[in-house]
Parts: C-alpha cells; structure tokens; sequence
C-alpha cells in the first residue's frame, strides 16, 4: 500500500482573488512583510496495490482527471510506502 | 407534438424544480427529470443540467457531477447533436466535462451575488435565442460565488471568431463595459456555446424569469426559441 499526498497549486498566469483577501488579513495583523499569497489544496489518500508503477498511474490519472483542471491547475505528488 | 424536456437532478441541484416549473407549467412543454445514478436519457429532446451546488461544489464546481452515471449519456448525446442547456452550476458541469471551453473562477469580489442583471444578446442564430428578435437585452437574474469566467487568450479569440458568445453582461441598452461586468468574467462572458451549437452554458436564470407572477420574463425566450427549434 502507499501513502499519497498531492499538492494543487492555481497556476502562476491565474489571478487568485483569494489569497489576496487573505492576504489582506495578513497586513491588518501587522505582518507586512507577507506577499504574494496563493491558495491551493493538499489532499491525502492511500493506494492499495504494492505495484508502484501501477500506483503511480493510478495517482497520475486521478489527479489529471478530477482532482486538478489543468486549464487552471498544476498538481504534485510524493508517494510513500505504507502499511496500515 | 410537444417537445419533450429533461432536467438532470444532481445530488445539490436546486434549481432543478424551478426549471421544472417553468418548462411545464408556465411554458406547456414536456418534461421529465432524470435521476444523476440513472443513464436513460428518456427520449428528452432537450437536457438541461440546472443550477445549484452538486455534490457541495467540493474540489471545483461541477467537478464531480461531470463524472455521474447521466453524464456520459449526456455527453453521448451532445456529440450526436442533441440539444444541451446548462445553467449555473449545469454551466459549471459542462465546462469540467469538456463539452464547452473554459472555467469558472471566484467572483472577483470575492462575493456570492444574487440579482437581476442585462444580458446583451450577442448571437440570435443560435437555437437558443432565434426567438429573441425583440429584444436588445433581457433582464434575467444571476446567484452565483463561482461565475468570473476565464479561458486561455487563444481560447477567447477561438470563441470571438466563431460567434460562439452568446451572452455578455450589459447595461439594460446593451452596453457592455467593466461597469456592467458582475463578476470579472473575461470580455463580459454570461454565456457560451460551442462549435457546432448545440450545447449553451449559462451563469443567469432564464427559468427563473419566466412566469409573469414574478413581473418578469424574459427568460421565456430562450425555452421558446429551444422548442421552436425542436418542432420546425
């Protein structure tokens, strides 16, 4: 089995309204020196198969297809080994 | 004959009714609903894919309805030529499904809006809006977080060249700019269609805007020019 977690980050060409809202958060708590913030998504799950390859095409085409719009996303992933 | 009309209910949808309501009891047309687990598109001659917020809008809107059982019939179905409208969220469904070119980003205020609105009626050869040579715009409302449309300059240049834009945000003359824009879709875009014309996304709601009890109907237009389509 294999522990996955995939990292979905707005592409840098797509505006993020809200991390900028967030952002503004961050100046009215008085740390200024915050910028450029950007919002993504972690997501976690497990693969149960021990073929890696298998696994990682799996992972591959759950990210491509679902998790993540490549029109607006671009998706990582680390893929470790796992017993329950 | 009348034609026959299929509205798909997505675990979410909740518009799902008012389009019922409009398309049958407003409008006198057919219509049935069609179960998301269920792939039998009951001989409709229309699908329409209503507003709402299937399956919470987790991950992306329309992300995971795009996936239901009903969507590869739907899918089947458009490519053979079959008429779709998706509203709102079925907008939302048919641009995570590929069926139309874009997505939908956060309104750029961040904002949930809920309000009538003018639409510019950009293209009137469509069978969506061939009965609306009466109108300069309509009046029809918009409730929507995720409605700040956005494609890649290619894409919007495709669309531009093709006549594929159908509706922009306007001002009730028809005028459109950045102050009419309620969400910071890119040029103004309400609503798109594709290639070949037979499957059109919008963010308004031309079903709720149909029955006179609510002063307005402007929406009508839009059901009407389907159906007319459908019988000649």
């Amino acid at each position: 089995m294999f522990k996955v977690e995939v990292i979905i980050k707005r592409r840098p060409s797509i505006l993020d309204p809200q991390g900028k809202a967030v952002e503004k958060g961050a100046q009215h708590l008085g740390l200024t020196n915050i910028k450029n913030t950007r919002i993504g998504k972690y997501i976690e799950f497990t693969v149960d198969t021990d073929d890696k390859a298998a696994a990682q095409k799996e992972v591959d085409e759950y990210c491509k297809k679902l998790l993540s719009n490549p029109i607006m996303e671009d998706y990582e992933f680390t893929l470790k080994e796992y017993s329950e | 004959m009348k034609p026959k009309f299929g509205v798909v209910v997505f675990p979410g949808s909740n518009c799902d009714h008012d389009a019922y309501y409009s398309l049958k009891k407003v409008l006198g047309y057919e219509v049935d609903f069609l179960w998301h687990k269920s792939t039998d598109l009951k001989h409709c001659d229309v699908i329409v894919l209503p507003g709402g917020f299937s399956y919470g809008d987790y991950l992306r809107t329309g992300a995971i309805a795009r996936f239901s059982p009903i969507m590869n019939s739907v899918i089947s179905f458009a490519e053979n030529g079959g008429y779709v409208i998706g509203i709102c969220n079925g907008f939302q469904i048919l641009l995570e499904a590929g069926l139309l070119p874009g997505i939908m980003l956060r309104n750029k205020s961040l904002q949930f809006i809920c309000r009538d609105i003018y639409l510019s009626i950009e293209n009137r050869e469509t069978i969506f809006t061939k009965e609306a040579v009466n109108h300069k715009t309509i009046k029809i409302p918009v409730a929507h977080g995720d409605g700040n449309y956005f494609a890649d300059e290619e894409t919007i240049r495709s669309l531009e060249a093709n006549n594929q834009i159908v509706f922009r945000y306007s001002s009730a003359e028809g005028e459109v700019s950045d102050e009419f824009n309620p969400n910071g879709s890119v040029n103004n875009i309400a609503g798109i269609i594709n290639k070949k014309g037979n499957v059109l996304g919008m963010m308004p709601h031309p079903e709720r805007s149909c029955d006179p009890v609510l002063s307005k109907t402007d929406g009508a237009v839009i059901f009407r020019s389907i159906a007319n389509s459908i019988l000649n």
